[in-house]
């Protein structure tokens, strides 16, 4: 059980120089802004706008995985009472190209993955629309299709950059030359699953046309951006369009980029001349709205005698689409993560008749880091060097890559603590020793790391003429409480209390946002809000002698400038998570008894809502690490586990006594707050924690996850039982 | 085929509702599209995720797996049935106080469940991990909590806090 008071388990964040005047908001672990509505249901997420007359939407997807549609016959579909429409691509309206070929919907016969919308019904009700649906009569021409990745497929080839913009290879000194001058080496092969986002809430939208001007309720991670492309595939004026967010049901990712569904229900709406809802079902998730991508990772690594590490190589085989390339950065973070004379990083990639990949929480860093921080544990072993130890005596001085200093790095510190409060002292090496009635126990050490991104923001602060500040900003809650820590930022900047402090977001006609990605979101809007708010003060103080105009007072904030202008760094959060596993004998099942993880991510600006994000990462990190996999059938080009049935995500008996805690890390070098993004660091790095406990406690290494019954059926404890 | 419409009559949240419904629509539907009580929410529609969790009849229920026309005479309490006014039901102010949510998109069906879990255990009701299969009432502590809230996903991980909430209560 975690912690019942936030309080106890973790020392309050210190505050650094560089931080505004405080009131002392930032710190507190105020309780989110929005509970109340989200207990009481009054909280309502996209697919819940109910405009006057509104009519319902469904997608009909293609059921070959490539190929072309070579009839289609909506007549039936039509004389299901209350239809209104049938759209497919020689009868929906055109729209204008956009680089992400997957918003091009409905504008070709061309099919390039199963399940690809091919056809939209627009109905009075639901139950119509899903009727009609099912008698849309579609005539394909299939073409062998190619749907399964592998590592010596012809196809393969080195991308220009991985996500968003690193190079695809890199390569310093002499791998083989350090390979062959290592006294251990490893050489192995890592696997990871295509696993699926799914955010509880399904990506919906409600569209509403008034004349050319377009609104739309929308479940995404960044209102103006989804705004900009929006006005770009219908050819308006940005001014024209407005995307409403206000709650939105959870992202990972998968919301980070406009889906499908958000110009099908515009489409849809200009075509019936009527406001459209439609919602991607959860079985349509695992086709259109993105997923991780699988990879095949090759992990050599080599050390001398002492465990210093000679040569680093991690080479990775993944996959895209044919629709619009996307390379996961699976490698990267193994490009700074440790020192070593020699060291080379590669990606490859695949154009495969599958659903583009896209961004799920921690792109690159996540399936990264379970194979190498899995390797790392089979060096330690090697070398008979605890693996705790073994990478604190690998631990660089710069980023080995850049040549750039470390803004602060405390993945020393997070080792240390974790070890300290999970009790790793003493901890016997061997494996598949210890033993609890019909299991085996087993702990597992691994080191997590997430960059520290910012981009540029613009803001507003008001002072109200009836009292209180009101601050705007197009940033987006998708849970992680950007809300909350918003208004205690913004209370800080203005030196008011929190209460007196209302924060506007989710909404694209606010001031221009980046959107809640690379774990870049309260940094991005806390600079612009915290420009503005300063702003605000300087005015109101300075011209007004602190009293508020009749009309109110209003400062405006844009951070670009201040982003470009920072002094290029290593930037980076760090990690160490701690995992006890107990494995039965009998069934081969993994129990994770305990999970711990200590972060080093410069200040924490609300412990309560930080817990829960680290909380939600690690929770996610343990079912990659033991359930989640989407099954790639490669004769029908499908997943065939496509629903919350088949694709098992963690659940409440799943987790059992799991903490997150935080070191005091003071960084001047980030942003006014001092804080580090921590939306993503939670997930990277518990995989790999939790096969290494499997291999301690059972002496069976699993390279390719998830960790299977049927990979620990043959454990056997020591004594032979 | 032309729908075919029924009229039924049931109560919501202590409040009747009168009206003809399609016979395909289902009860979360009714209550999302026609009811205009959106707090019950649509994760999967297939029974998999517990976010469409209400009370039909004090007993929790998977919404998008219930037809409405079955329902004729139930009575249904929804998230916003909860509370007794502006006062929040007591396993509300605990998920508050305990960040027992992120998103918030599977809390209405995680409170719903809660409230009947809770019910379930003072009835006596065993679950899987339940020792003592005759005992009166089952003392609900955290395995018993995270067993009898496992029908209800939470993507965002707000499990811990889920448990301390309903513990809280289940010592009230
Ligand atoms: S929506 Fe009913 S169980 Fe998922
Ligand atoms: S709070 Fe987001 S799914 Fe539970």
């Amino acid at each position: 059980m975690m912690a019942a008071t936030p309080a106890a388990a973790t020392p309050a964040a210190a505050t650094p120089a560089a931080a505004p005047p405080a009131t002392g908001a930032i710190g507190v672990p105020l309780a989110r802004i929005e509970a109340r509505e989200k207990v009481t249901g009054a909280a309502r997420y996209a697919y819940e706008h109910q405009p006057d007359e509104v009519a319902y939407a469904t997608a009909v997807p293609a059921t070959i995985a490539r190929g072309r549609i070579s009839a289609l016959d909506a007549a039936a579909a039509m004389e299901v009472p209350g239809v209104l429409a049938v759209l497919w691509h020689a009868t929906a309206p055109r729209l204008q190209p956009v680089a992400d070929g997957e918003l091009a919907v409905l504008q070709s016969g061309r099919v390039a993955y199963r399940g690809q919308f091919v056809a939209l019904v627009v109905a009075e009700t639901l139950e119509a629309a899903r009727e009609a649906e099912r008698l849309v009569a579609i005539g394909y021409e299939p073409e062998e299709h190619d749907s399964l990745l592998r590592e010596d497929h012809p196809g393969l080839y080195a991308p220009e950059t991985v996500n968003p913009s690193f190079p695809a290879a890199t390569s310093d000194g002499d791998v083989e030359a350090g390979l062959r001058a290592a006294a251990v080496a490893i050489d192995k092969t890592y696997r990871t699953p295509a696993l699926h986002n799914n955010a509880m809430e399904p990506h919906a939208t409600v569209a509403l046309w008034d004349g050319d001007d377009l609104t739309c309720w929308d479940s995404n991670q960044g209102a103006p951006a989804h705004r900009a492309t929006l006005a770009q595939v219908f050819g308006l004026d940005p001014a024209r369009v407005r995307v409403i967010s206000p709650h939105v049901g959870g992202g990972f990712g998968s919301k980070g980029s406009p889906r499908p569904q958000l110009v099908l229900a515009a489409l849809a709406a200009r075509v019936v001349a009527r406001p459209v809802k439609l919602a991607v079902t959860r079985r349509q998730m695992w086709a259109v709205t993105g997923y991780r991508t699988p990879t095949i990772q090759r992990l050599r690594l080599g050390a001398d005698a002492e465990g210093r590490l000679t040569a680093i190589a991690h080479d990775v085989v993944e996959q895209t689409s044919t629709v619009r390339e996307f390379a996961e950065q699976t490698a990267v973070a193994t490009r700074m993560m440790y020192a070593a004379p020699n060291r080379s990083t590669s990606h490859r990639l695949v154009a495969l008749d599958v659903p583009t990949p896209s961004w799920m929480r921690a792109p690159g860093e996540c399936p990264g880091m379970f194979a190498l921080e899995s390797a790392v544990d089979e060096l330690a072993i090697a070398a008979g060097i605890d693996p705790i130890e073994l990478r604190v005596r690998n631990e660089p001085e710069v980023d080995p890559h850049s040549g750039h200093r470390f803004s602060s790095r405390g993945l020393i510190a997070c080792l240390r603590e974790g070890a300290e409060r999970f009790g790793w002292a003493g901890r016997d090496p061997a494996p598949g020793v210890r033993r609890e009635g019909c299991r085996l126990v087993g702990t597992g050490v691994a080191a997590s790391t997430y960059p520290v991104y910012r981009r540029g923001a613009q803001a507003f602060a008001r002072a109200e003429p009836g009292g209180g500040f009101t601050v705007g900003v197009g940033a987006a809650d998708i849970g992680t409480g950007a809300r909350t820590a918003l208004t205690q930022i913004a209370a800080d900047a203005l030196g008011a209390g929190v209460d007196e402090v209302r924060v506007e977001l989710g909404d694209s006609a606010l001031p221009r946002a980046p959107v809640a990605g690379g774990s870049a979101g309260t940094a991005s809007w806390g600079t612009a809000v915290v420009k503005a708010c300063r702003a605000l003060r300087e005015r109101l103080d300075g011209e007004h002698g602190g009293v508020v105009p009749p009309d109110g007072l209003r400062a405006d904030a844009d951070s670009e400038q201040d982003v470009a202008d920072q002094e290029p760094m290593a930037r980076h959060a760090f990690g160490a998570q701690f995992a006890e596993v107990k494995v039965d004998l009998d069934t081969g099942e993994t129990e994770v008894s305990r999970l711990l993880g200590v972060f080093g991510v410069g200040r924490i600006v609300n412990p309560r809502t930080a817990r829960s994000q680290l909380v939600g990462g690690m929770t996610m990190g343990m079912g990659m690490a033991l359930l989640e996999e989407s099954v790639l059938d490669p004769q029908f080009g499908d997943y065939v586990n496509h629903d919350l049935a088949g694709y098992h995500v963690a659940c409440n008996a799943d987790v059992r006594d799991i903490q997150a805690h935080w070191i005091d890390e003071e960084d001047p070098h980030l942003n006014p707050m001092g804080s580090k993004g921590i939306g993503e660091i939670g997930i990277v790095g518990t995989a790999a924690a939790i096969a290494n406990a499997v291999h301690h406690a059972t002496g069976i290494r699993v390279r390719e996850l998830p960790i299977r019954l049927d990979d620990l059926l043959w454990a056997e404890a020591a004594d032979g039982s | 085929m032309q729908p075919v419409m029924t009229e039924i009559a049931l109560t919501v949240n202590g409040r009747e509702a009168r009206l003809a419904v399609d016979t395909r629509t289902s009860l979360l539907d009714l209550l999302r599209e026609h009811l205009d009580l959106a707090g019950a929410k649509k994760g999967c529609d297939h029974g998999q995720c517990g976010s469409c969790t209400v009370l039909v009849d004090g007993r929790r229920a998977n919404a998008c797996l219930a037809l409405a026309v079955a329902h004729q005479g139930a009575e249904i309490t929804t998230v916003e049935g909860l509370a007794g006014g502006e006062e929040l039901h007591p396993l509300q102010q605990s998920f508050v106080d305990h960040d027992a949510f992120q998103c918030g998109y599977c809390t209405p069906g995680q409170l719903c469940s809660g409230v009947a879990a809770l019910a379930e255990a003072r009835a006596g009701w065993p679950s899987a991990v339940t020792a003592d299969l005759a005992a009166d009432a089952v003392a609900l502590d955290a395995a018993e909590i995270r067993e009898r809230m496992s029908g209800n996903i939470c993507r965002c991980g707000a499990y811990p806090g889920i448990v301390a909430a309903v513990a809280e209560q289940a010592a009230r």
